[in-house]
């Protein structure tokens, strides 16, 4: 029953906002939701408590979906050891959510729907970690899409947060295709989309292959990259990222619950679900390395010279998702989910903390006009450098423990591309530590740039934001040192049968035994990032604007997002807008209509004007006219026929 | 089961209300405001006995069910009719939307209003007797009459360029339906009957086969319609009055579908499949192809058009992958889509009726005044996009894993209307729904009525709910479409798809 209730409850707080919003007022329709969410939390906590730590797991089902020729999906809800982390991270972080949005939405005229789109999107993002089958993973799957597309453009007067709701909408599309090509395949090669037939039956099509697309290719490796595909789209990863960094335009708790803490970090989810598949596509493994590092440094590195305080904290998310990818390329799921898991505290923090500095700015997210903010709202700056040591690993913050454990794991593959894996990584964590002080020195230090009025209003946030604040900081300096040896210590046995990982697949297993220089290697480079921050943001303020004048082009590539969007529009938008004109006026008016029907009409409305003349006129007489003709010779054709 | 005739009753009851409203005499007002009453009330008692059929049907069977049979032209000729999963479920389609139809027609048709009523309920009594029909003649009279109340309806009470667009509508049909009739006259000759299940399977020669194929090719791509034949939809929907395109869109098109079911697979077993390679090239270039039209267009309705016509691509696309799940899948779609361009095109109606146009620049922010239009066209825009949880999903997915079991090009294009659909959709939604409302007339629109709140709750209701629980609808088709591939594997020797297909090696 807990498993329903979990789930449900989300659901019944959205009906309840979304329905009658109006009729109960704004303020029922943020308890209500608020309320229910918490509920679901505790009771995601006691699942986690029996599940994760001794009962057995279990699948509670519900009832048929779709049932067709063998392609068989049930709605069910599957708790095991995965899901019952999955779920304390999404109904914690979104109760917090929900709390803190009380206060960060005051005032806003649309509160009950912003309310019950939070709660649809917990719902749908539970009814994904839940699946049992790869059905209901794509219907929470294309829920959360459906939510974030919502939220994004909650404020639906500005052009920009409706672009940028078409945009994370249409790139998540992209992966979706893959996806589901990749779930109608494993039905094809399967027979069914159900979890455990489909684990149970992979072992046996290793060395199969499969026809697609006019060539013969390896079965299970064009699965899981079809697979991965929708798993890039959603975990924003370099290619299918561009939706993200946009997606800022939200409200802020949207970026904290939605753009950190759950919905990107889905594909994540998705793929260690998929774990007893994926195990068996080395290729596809190898692919996903790689993918996630160099996601890792080129958003890393975009992230280094941003100005919008929300966009660094985006980029660094795309980031830090690549180092969960190339975790999981390397084997090492735990690991992954581990560093899911606390990223889900300081990330959610730091967007959240953000959003305390936007509130008090008045709406202001460019950190060039901030500064000098850390006497006015000190708990606030507190806090984000509580998110921002989590975020760069120091020593015995939650990031310290899952970040290590995912470079360790990179070098422990003993592979070319899980070195290459952890060079970038080790790169791109001294990018992190570099922008994150960054951005801790440009908001809160220095002398203020901002202009007189909007100094004058800074305030620190009521306690309805600063409290789930502070409960999220408890979380990004403690959930590292507690859970680590429960997800990934040397003899635990957290994980059940939920994860697979095969027996030559060592990642985790040499990590253990990583030699020290690898272990410090990390924090060694976090405090070069760190002191090059300092040196430019305190000791020589002047110098970041000689190095990007003497290094133009280059920072123009990295102030420009590398060119992603202008080489999409020029690639895929503009062309299709060219084809969607040339088929219409083109296709359809010139070629079909020219040659076809217009040619006839114009002969036949020839005829019509010289008959018109003799007849009445009416439409509606021709019609009788004909349907009596009709009848006339179908009649006479076949009683003669008959007769 | 029922023991009456129910399903002469369902066909000529539409036509006996229309024979009452014929009589209606008295002032112009008074015999407008009649017409309306007994057109919704005779549609609404036959909605409410075609719920009888749905108690009342054996899902366990593939035989045809409430089956009637007389002699009628000649010998060979009869007037045959009967139901089976396939069908069964479009008749309660066409009587949903009827009184549908003649609601959303209360305001906003003025003049002529009792010859409208009476096109609507003669539009009834035709395409409840395409669906039931069991003889080719019988069938031919019934899709053949059906056009002639859309001609009027579009001639008559359509916009301004209505007259181009009834002629082009009437000259694609006419083409098709020529070459039809030819095909049947054929069959009657050769094999003394127009019965269809008789037909069915007859082993037909196969050359013969393929021309027959081809002539009613002719008839029900038109009318689905396929590229390229699909140019006077965009026509016909643009000019039609709300409620034509209403019935034009969710039933009218599912005809053609029908078509390929009900008579060119089973009786013409080897040329369907030999011709399915066309069928597939044509499908996924509608699908590419007016998905990206539909992407440019600035008419809210041709862009709904343009939209419809990709999404009958998926079932063509499904129909003909003789697969259990692709067959099914494709049922699916067109049941799905009856319901969700019947609201979109409802939709349009509402706020054409307020502003009188359908230009999508002249509209946007209309959330600001019309947050529950903005609500329900969201659903519904979201049902067009196939999001799980909507109708929409359900059908386009399951012709996506039948086709990939045949051919993964097709799937592979296919799947690319899951992308482009979005754009489109979404693009519209913003245009018309978001952003500051700054035009002047838009200012004091008027959120939806009493009215059409009735006419959209159902169709929110059933989209959102066979969106999740689509299994009512499929245990309906499901032992007919199982039969009609047993046949069909029976009569082409082909190996059964599926499971088995995938060897592995």
């Amino acid at each position: 029953m807990a498993a329903q209730l979990v789930v449900l409850l989300p659901l019944v707080g959205a009906i309840l906002a979304g329905l009658f919003g109006r009729a109960i007022g704004a303020r029922a329709a943020q308890l209500v939701t608020s309320i229910l969410l918490t509920a679901s939390a505790v009771l995601s906590v006691y699942l986690f408590w029996t599940v994760g730590l001794g009962d057995a797991p279990f699948t509670a089902p519900l009832f048929t979906w779709v049932e067709s020729g063998g392609f068989l999906a049930e709605w069910s809800l599957r708790i095991d050891q995965l899901t019952v982390v999955m779920l304390v991270v999404v109904t914690g972080v979104s109760s917090l959510v929900h709390w803190y949005s009380i206060g960060y939405m005051h005032g806003d005229p649309g509160i009950p729907r912003f309310f019950a789109y939070l709660s649809l999107f917990t719902f749908a993002m539970l009814m994904l970690v839940t699946a049992d089958n790869f059905l209901q993973m794509f219907f929470g799957w294309e829920g959360v899409g459906l939510c974030s597309y919502l939220l994004i453009g909650f404020w639906y007067d500005r052009p920009s947060a409706n672009a940028a709701a078409i945009k994370a909408f249409v790139v998540n599309r992209v992966g979706d295709f893959g996806f589901a090509l990749g779930i109608v395949g494993i039905f094809f090669v399967f027979g069914s989309i159900d979890f455990d037939t489909v684990f149970a039956a992979t072992p046996g099509m290793v060395g199969t292959s499969i026809e697609f697309l006019g060539g013969r290719f390896d079965t299970l490796t064009v699965l899981t990259v079809l697979l991965f595909i929708g798993a890039m789209g959603k975990s924003a990863q370099l290619g299918l990222h561009t939706w993200l960094p946009d997606a800022m335009e939200g409200p802020t708790p949207v970026s904290a619950l939605i753009h950190a803490a759950t919905m990107v970090t889905a594909g994540v989810f998705m793929v260690a679900r998929l774990s007893p598949i994926f195990e068996y596509a080395d290729f596809t493994l190898a692919l996903i390395t790689v993918v996630g590092a160099v996601t890792a440094i080129v958003a890393a590195s975009i992230g280094l010279v941003q100005n919008d305080i929300k966009r660094v904290i985006a980029y660094s998310t795309c980031s830090q998702l690549g180092y969960m990818f190339f975790a999981i390329g390397v084997s090492a799921y735990p690991v992954a989910i581990f560093h899911l898991f606390t990223h889900a505290f300081f990330k959610a923090l730091l967007f959240l903390g953000a959003g305390s500095v936007i509130h008090a700015m008045s709406n202001e997210q460019d950190m060039r006009k901030m500064g000098g903010l850390w006497r006015k709202i000190p708990l606030t700056y507190a806090l984000m450098w509580i998110g921002s040591l989590a975020l760069a690993g120091a020593p015995l913050f939650a990031g310290y423990y899952s970040k290590d454990a995912i470079l360790e794991v990179a070098w422990g593959a003993n592979s070319g591309v899980g070195d290459l894996a952890f060079l970038l990584g080790i790169l791109a964590a001294a990018f992190t530590a570099f922008y994150s002080w960054r951005l801790m020195f440009m908001t809160f230090h220095g002398t203020s740039r901002a202009p007189a009025e909007v100094q004058a209003h800074v305030h620190e946030s009521p306690p309805i934001m600063t409290v789930p604040l502070i409960i999220l900081a408890l979380g990004a300096v403690f959930a590292g040192m507690l859970t680590a040896g429960l997800f990934f210590g040397e003899d635990t046995h957290f994980w059940g049968e939920s994860l697979l990982v095969l027996e030559h697949h060592q990642a985790i297993e040499a990590a253990h035994h990583a030699p020290f220089w690898v272990k410090a290697s990390p924090t060694a480079v976090g405090l070069v990032g760190v002191l090059i921050a300092w040196w430019m943001y305190i000791r020589r303020p002047a110098a970041p604007a000689r190095l990007a004048a003497g290094n133009g082009p280059l920072y123009r590539l990295l102030l420009n997002k590398w060119y992603f969007d202008e080489i999409y529009d020029a690639v895929f938008v503009r062309p299709a807008q060219r084809l969607g004109t040339l088929f219409w006026l083109g296709g359809d008016g010139r070629i079909i209509d020219g040659y076809g029907p217009n040619g006839v009409a114009a002969l036949v409305v020839d005829l019509a004007r010289r008959a018109t003349q003799l007849q009445t006129g009416y439409v509606y007489h021709y019609a009788f006219a004909m349907l009596i003709g009709l009848v006339a010779v179908v009649s006479w054709v076949l009683l003669w026929a008959g007769g | 089961m029922v023991d009456w005739p129910i399903l002469s009753v369902l066909i000529f009851l539409p036509a006996v209300g229309a024979a009452f409203i014929l009589v209606i005499r008295g002032e112009a007002a008074v015999v407008a405001q009649n017409a309306r009453s007994v057109a919704l009330w005779t549609s609404l008692i036959t909605f409410g006995l075609s719920l009888l059929l749905w108690t009342g049907f054996d899902t366990t069977t593939a035989a045809f069910q409430f089956e009637e049979r007389t002699p009628w032209i000649a010998d060979g000729i009869d007037y045959h009719l009967g139901v089976d999963g396939i069908s069964m479920l479009f008749i309660l389609l066409t009587s949903l939307l009827t009184p549908i139809c003649v609601l959303a027609s209360w305001q906003s048709v003025q003049s002529r209003v009792r010859e409208y009523m009476i096109a609507f309920l003669i539009m009834e009594t035709m395409m409840i007797g395409v669906f039931a029909a069991l003889d080719l003649v019988l069938f031919y009279l019934f899709f053949e009459g059906g056009l002639i109340p859309m001609f009027l309806i579009i001639g008559i009470w359509g916009a301004d360029n209505r007259v181009y667009a009834t002629f082009k509508f009437f000259l694609y049909t006419l083409a098709g339906s020529v070459l039809f009739l030819l095909a049947i006259l054929w069959l009657f000759f050769q094999y003394g009957t127009t019965d269809i299940p008789a037909l069915m399977g007859i082993g037909i020669d196969p050359w013969w086969q393929n021309l027959l194929w081809l002539a009613m090719f002719a008839a029900f791509a038109v009318k689905i319609p396929m590229w390229p034949v699909h140019t006077w939809l965009p026509d016909a929907h643009v000019e039609a009055p709300t409620a034509g395109s209403v019935i034009l869109a969710a039933v009218l098109l599912k005809i053609g579908g029908y078509g390929f079911l009900r008579l060119s697979i089973p009786i013409l077993p080897d040329a369907s499949v030999y011709f399915t390679p066309l069928v597939f090239a044509l499908s996924v270039v509608a699908i590419v192809y007016t998905s990206l039209v539909a992407l440019m267009q600035e008419d809210m309705k041709k862009l709904i058009a343009y939209s419809s016509i990709a999404h009958m691509g998926f079932v063509t696309i499904g129909v003909f992958t003789f697969t259990q799940t692709g067959v099914e899948g494709g049922i699916m779609v067109m049941l799905s889509h009856g319901l969700v361009s019947a609201a979109l095109f409802l939709c349009v109606g509402v706020v054409y009726d307020r502003i009188h146009t359908r230009r999508i620049d002249r509209y946007g922010g209309l959330v600001h005044r019309m947050p529950v239009y903005a609500a329900v066209l969201m659903v519904f825009t979201l049902a067009n996009v196939g999001l799980p949880g909507t109708s929409g999903f359900v059908g386009e997915f399951l012709v996506l894993a039948g086709v990939f079991q045949v051919n993964t090009w097709v799937a592979f294009f296919a799947a690319t209307g899951v992308i482009l659909s979005a754009c489109y959709a979404l693009w519209l939604y913003r245009r018309v729904i978001f952003e500051a409302l700054t035009k002047a007339d838009l200012k004091s629109i008027l959120d939806l009525n009493r009215r059409e709140v009735a006419i959209f709750a159902p169709l929110v209701a059933l989209v959102l709910l066979f969106g999740v629980w689509p299994m009512p609808l499929l245990d309906v088709f499901h032992a007919s479409v199982e039969n009609l591939l047993a046949q069909h594997q029976l009569a082409t020797g082909t190996a059964p798809f599926g499971e088995t297909l995938f060897a592995g090696n």
